[in-house]
């Protein structure tokens, strides 16, 4: 009950924080919702929009979803989306003449790139015990260099009149669109498939049960003997090559080259959609179609409604504290109603800066 | 279960200062009167009355979960009560915290002690004194009270690196330099040696002569009846009568705290098979700054026999038991599990051997607290057909959850009961009987009854005395010398990370354990059998 | 190399560590009470725009600094009220700061990107600031660099000379244990909690106001979580905060300085060093659990309720 009354309630609070902004900063909140909430889905090519933008949310959140159930806590997502897009793009530029097998190959580039970059906190956190919080963190700012790096460098189309973009890809590089009229991808039907599979691989496999362990209670999970360093490689490794690969998906879809706008930061954004999907397939594909609304809704605001940008930014952050915020009063409530003795809202047991116990 | 006279502790041996007669005839230093205590599942206290007069020493009797623990932590401004009238001296109070109740003269010692580890012990005390000393003029005060006392410590040690003895004593200095007149202990004697247990008696009665008041909460009735003047007994949150210890037997004072009669464990001798758990000069270094280390440790358990652990906590059986289930690795000779070298092994390829094993922690490593019980058995017990191909088989995990409720006698909703609704001694059946189905040739067993009640209590032992019936090797590590010696075949005592030899428990008299758990064993004859 | 070269590495090494120094002594304050708030970049970030939008409409840099440090203390309160009377987990709640930090400065800040503010001057202490070699090495920064020495001193002193810092170490260390003796666990996280944010936001003012004096979204670029590498780094202790920021610094200014050394490294490579540095760091002081173990709150991180 409270899996689905809290992301609710949070959004609902959500609306009405948006309508008390809008009117502060003199527009009408009937104009905004329109904005946000209409028009995304009023024509086939807005439909088109919000299921394109959701997908790499969609991917890089159910990966992380697993991690964080598993108590590994990888919020550089962003920087895997980066390696996953500059591996596979490399494919793209440096092995285009391949024919039908270069997308495949591109596709699993990404993965392959998104699991080393996550590999390396992988490898400190089991190795050293150093916390994989910071790690993958550190490493969003190293790969948006490197990204910057050949974009500026090397990989920088001669003939782009300067700017710090790759040669675009060849038709045969990019993902095949799913309708006409409308830029959505396979992609999209790559990343259902991959919640399916995320929702079988948690609640139905023996391994992903041991992760649910290892994140709930990592003593019982030592005590039965579940390999630690497993648990923390699967889940960063997964959660790598979801988001290497929404980073390729993005580079072979919409945006078709590399440069270093390639992510709006859809790696945070995905912590977000992972926290208000409840760290479940199914709450998260609903909840990437949410935040992919504020996306949209938020640039359209910029253009109809001169709205600034980081508005979208502010609403992520809002939605997250709302959520939370939103578990514990349900909580709180129901711990007075029933009788069951609650223990506090600490979601997946603590983690520390340090992991050392 | 068998609630022996423990020789040492014979009631006739000890003088009383204060005799009840005298103590009657003074305003009481405490009074409750109704006090009342509810949490969301239990009535924790219900309507109880209690009055302790000056220079008494009182005991609070009562099982695990009778509501001894609430009683105190209102009485110390911890918890405050949801009814009822506390009387301090003779007028009304409200005690809103602790500095309160320290204020009024009142001072606790805690079971599980409340020092902080990586404090001094003079920080410590500092911490609970709400004045403003000097650090100079309270390490003297310090070794002043503590010289007085005959209880000696270092003001400037740090608490992690002493022994839970010396930590009760600074517990207790902490209390003294406080002037108390009236001076809770919490089940003081779990962490003690028998000799300590009379020292720290002694203290007592000289502070009970002194005028001070003592509320003494235990449930060892050995203790009681040798050092208190008069007892309350909860049961069930309630007040189930008041007695002087003195004049009851153990048996007596039981039936006032179970409610009906005591049955006992039946445990008849049987030869002993093959060697089934073996270590072997097994020294590991603690990797834990607090922890202890092993040394030298030797041991075997044979099949058809339970082999005992004695000791006061702290001593290294934390380590032991990482140890022997694997959760900390060991060289690889100094384990053997039915014949085969383990320790290296992690602790599924222990489990594979057939080593099953019931943690003391149980919500949190013996259990997944917001699992169900289906979903908890399949934490250890996946070899027994719960997994197929990778993939998890949620029929027959609920058919063995089902069968392992019903055996055991575990009170819950059903299966689908999350494992941290239920009351400690139902959880603890539902582990132990977790690993009891998995037919363990090894069973290694935690302070099997820690914080359990009576009736789980039994069945427990019952079913480890059962498994040890079918041919099974039990090791069990306990703090209760009193489960120790109704349930083990043979005893050994670990001490400051020694293992002292087994012995029969019929030819072992308590004062030799008394002796060893001080860690003079090295006389001993060490004989491997 | 002569020391007119060196001189104006060394300073600027001091200012590139003091905002370091800052928010770092602030967070070790709050995780010795054993709060985790992994919202720093948030907080600075609000420091950073809360200075610079009141410096430039007020024209008082002394307002904008106030500001700064209500506005993080602020954001400190935020979290608090969520971690320690609602009880959320503290990592989740630590992120969702930092991205609600993060958007919430850019959209304030939206109207000044690209204004002009005038840098917080240096304090010009006289005769000091004329002795040679030690008058331009340490008398001639601003106000801010000689605060952080001061606050500094006085965590030292607060932490483990004082008895209110006995009771906030003895709280972080075991706060049921602080709680039975009646100390007021939840009153002092929050006191703990906000210090860190208020320090949080003084580092994010010096950010936009001296630094680097203007403002852009997300210019911390990481600062926030590079402090809170650093207390790892310091064991929680204030000399070694003190230490490894200037440590910092020093890689931070390097990588200014390296082009003109004549290093033909790519400047992307150059910039990757703080990062690098952070990870390194964190790789050498985590390898020895025991360390660790020894000298980090027992309950940094774990939530408390008094009931419970």
């Amino acid at each position: 009950m409270m899996s689905i009354a809290s992301p609710l309630l949070a959004a609902a609070a959500m609306l009405l924080t948006g309508v008390i902004l809008f009117s502060a900063l003199g527009k009408s909140p009937a104009a905004a919702f329109h904005v946000f909430f209409v028009e995304p889905v009023a024509s086939l090519y807005g439909v088109g929009e919000l299921l394109l933008k959701a997908t790499p949310l969609m991917l890089c959140a159910l990966g992380l979803a697993v991690g964080f159930r598993a108590n590994v806590w990888n919020i550089g997502a962003e920087g895997q989306f980066i390696t996953g897009a500059l591996a596979g793009g490399a494919v793209a530029l440096f092995a285009g003449g391949l024919g039908i097998v270069t997308l495949p190959l591109m596709l699993l580039a990404g993965v392959v790139g998104g699991m080393t970059w996550a590999a390396i906190a992988a490898f400190l956190r089991t190795r050293f015990h150093t916390s994989e919080i910071l790690v993958t963190l550190m490493l969003v700012y190293i790969a948006q260099l490197l990204l910057s790096y050949f974009v500026h460098g090397p990989w920088r189309d001669p003939a782009g009149f300067n700017f710090p973009q790759s040669e675009a890809f060849e038709d045969h590089e990019l993902l095949p669109l799913l309708i006409d009229g409308a830029r959505v991808n396979v992609a999209l039907l790559l990343a259902l498939a991959l919640a399916a599979v995320s929702w079988f691989f948690v609640s139905r496999t023996f391994a992903g049960y041991r992760m649910r362990v290892a994140g709930q209670a990592p003593a019982a999970a030592a005590y039965a003997g579940y390999s630690d360093k497993i648990n923390v490689w699967l889940a960063l490794l997964i959660s790598g090559g979801m988001a290497g690969l929404a980073g390729i998906c993005e580079v072979a879809g919409p945006v078709g080259l590399l440069s270093p706008g390639i992510s709006p930061g859809y790696g945070f954004a995905a912590i977000i959609v992972a926290f208000v999907g409840r760290l479940h397939p199914a709450g998260v594909v609903l909840a990437s179609l949410l935040m992919s609304a504020l996306y949209l809704g938020g640039e359209a605001a910029q253009i109809e409604l001169q709205l600034p940008a980081p508005v979208t930014s502010l609403f992520q952050g809002v939605l997250l504290f709302y959520l939370l915020a939103a578990d514990l009063f349900i909580t709180f409530r129901l711990r007075r109603v029933a009788s069951a003795p609650v223990e506090p809202a600490t979601a997946p047991t603590t983690v520390q800066v340090s992991t050392s116990q | 279960m068998r609630r022996g006279e423990l020789p040492w502790l014979r009631a006739s041996t000890w003088e009383h200062p204060v005799t009840p007669a005298k103590v009657a005839s003074l305003a009481p230093r405490l009074a409750l009167h109704g006090i009342s205590k509810r949490y969301p599942t239990v009535v924790a206290n219900d309507r109880i009355d209690l009055t302790v007069a000056p220079g008494e020493i009182h005991a609070l009797l009562g099982e695990n979960g009778a509501g001894k623990s609430t009683l105190m932590k209102i009485v110390y401004g911890v918890t405050r009560p949801d009814a009822g009238r506390i009387e301090w001296e003779g007028r009304a109070v409200d005690i809103r915290s602790p500095a309160d109740a320290r204020r009024l003269g009142i001072g606790m010692v805690f079971q599980h002690f409340s020092l902080f580890e990586t404090l001094t012990v003079a920080e410590n005390i500092a911490l609970a004194l709400d004045g403003r000393t000097s650090p100079a003029a309270l390490a003297t005060r310090i070794r002043d009270v503590s010289e007085n006392y005959g209880l000696p410590v270092d003001p400037q040690r740090l608490v992690h690196s002493m022994s839970v003895g010396e930590r009760q004593r600074v517990e207790i200095v902490r209390c003294l330099l406080q002037s108390p007149r009236l001076l809770i202990m919490d089940e003081p004697t779990s962490v003690l040696t028998p000799q300590a247990v009379q020292t720290l008696f002694e203290t007592l009665r000289r502070l009970a002569a002194e005028r001070v008041s003592i509320l003494y909460i235990s449930h060892k009735l050995d203790e009681v009846r040798a050092l208190c003047d008069s007892a309350t007994v909860l049961r069930g949150g309630r007040v189930a009568g008041t007695a002087v210890p003195r004049e009851e037997t153990n048996e007596s004072l039981a039936r006032l705290m179970v409610g009906s009669e005591l049955r006992e464990c039946r445990r008849t001798p049987q030869p002993v098979g093959d060697v089934r758990l073996q270590l072997r000069d097994l020294t590991l270094r603690s990797v834990d700054p607090f922890g202890a280390s092993l040394n030298e440790i030797s041991l075997d358990v044979h099949a058809g026999e339970i082999v005992g652990i004695a000791g006061v906590s702290g001593n290294g059986q934390r380590e032991l038991l990482a140890a022997i289930s694997g959760e900390t690795r060991a060289p690889h000779a100094a384990i053997r599990i039915c014949g085969r070298h383990a320790g290296s092994l992690d602790p599924a390829q222990r489990r594979a051997l057939g080593m099953s094993f019931v943690p003391e922690e149980r919500l949190g490593r013996g259990a997944v607290p917001d699992m169900s019980l289906a979903d908890n058995a399949l934490l250890t017990a996946y070899h027994a057909g719960l997994v197929r191909h990778g993939l998890v088989q949620s029929e027959a995990i609920e058919t063995f959850a089902r069968d392992t409720i019903r055996q055991f006698a575990v009170k819950c909703g059903s299966e689908r009961s999350l494992a941290r609704t239920l009351s400690g001694g139902n959880l603890q059946k539902y582990i132990v009987g977790r690993e009891t189905r998995l037919d363990p040739k090894v069973m290694v067993v935690a302070q099997p009854t820690w914080g359990v009640d009576i009736g789980a209590a039994q069945l427990i032992r019952q079913a480890l005395i059962d498994l040890r019936n079918r041919g099974a090797a039990v090791l069990v590590v306990s703090e209760e010398l009193d489960e120790l010696y109704s349930i083990c075949d043979r005893l050994a005592v670990i001490s400051r990370g020694r293992l002292s030899p087994a012995r029969a428990t019929a030819e072992l008299p308590v004062s030799t354990v008394g002796v060893w758990m001080t860690g003079e064993f090295s006389s001993a004859s060490v004989t491997h059998e | 190399m002569s020391f007119e070269q060196l001189l104006p590495i060394l300073a600027s090494t001091v200012t590139a560590a003091t905002p370091l120094v800052i928010a770092a002594l602030g967070v070790l304050v709050s995780e010795r009470a054993g709060v985790l708030n992994l919202g720093v970049e948030g907080m600075m970030l609000m420091g950073a725009v809360t200075a610079f939008a009141i410096g430039v409409s007020s024209g008082s840099l002394l307002l904008g600094y106030l500001a700064a440090i209500a506005a993080g203390a602020g954001m400190a309160l935020l979290f608090a009220v969520l971690v320690l009377t609602l009880q959320t987990n503290q990592v989740a709640t630590g992120l969702a700061l930092a991205l609600f930090g993060t958007g919430l400065s850019a959209f304030l800040g939206r109207d000044y990107v690209g204004t002009p503010i005038e840098r917080l001057p240096p304090l010009e202490i006289p005769l000091l600031a004329d002795i040679p070699v030690l008058g331009p090495l340490l008398f001639h920064y601003d106000t801010v660099v000689y605060l952080s020495a001061l606050l500094f001193v006085v965590v030292s002193w607060f932490l483990f000379r004082s008895r209110h810092g006995l009771r906030l170490r003895a709280i972080g260390e075991a706060p049921a244990v602080a709680h039975s003796l009646g100390e007021p666990v939840i009153r002092i996280r929050y006191l703990a909690t906000m210090f860190g944010g208020a320090m949080s936001g003084l580092a994010g003012a010096y950010l936009s106001t001296a630094l680097t004096p203007m403002w852009a979204e997300g210019m911390s670029a990481g600062r926030g979580w590079i402090v809170l590498a650093l207390v790892v780094f310091a064991t929680w202790r204030p000399l070694r905060v003190l230490l490894g920021a200037y440590l910092f610094g020093g890689v931070a200014v390097l990588q200014l300085h390296a082009q003109g050394f004549g290093v033909t490294v790519p400047s992307e490579f150059l910039s990757m060093l703080p990062y690098l540095a952070t990870i390194v760091v964190l790789v050498l002081i985590c390898r020895d659990p025991k360390a660790i173990l020894l000298n980090q709150p027992a309950s940094l991180g774990r939530g408390f309720h008094p009931e419970a």
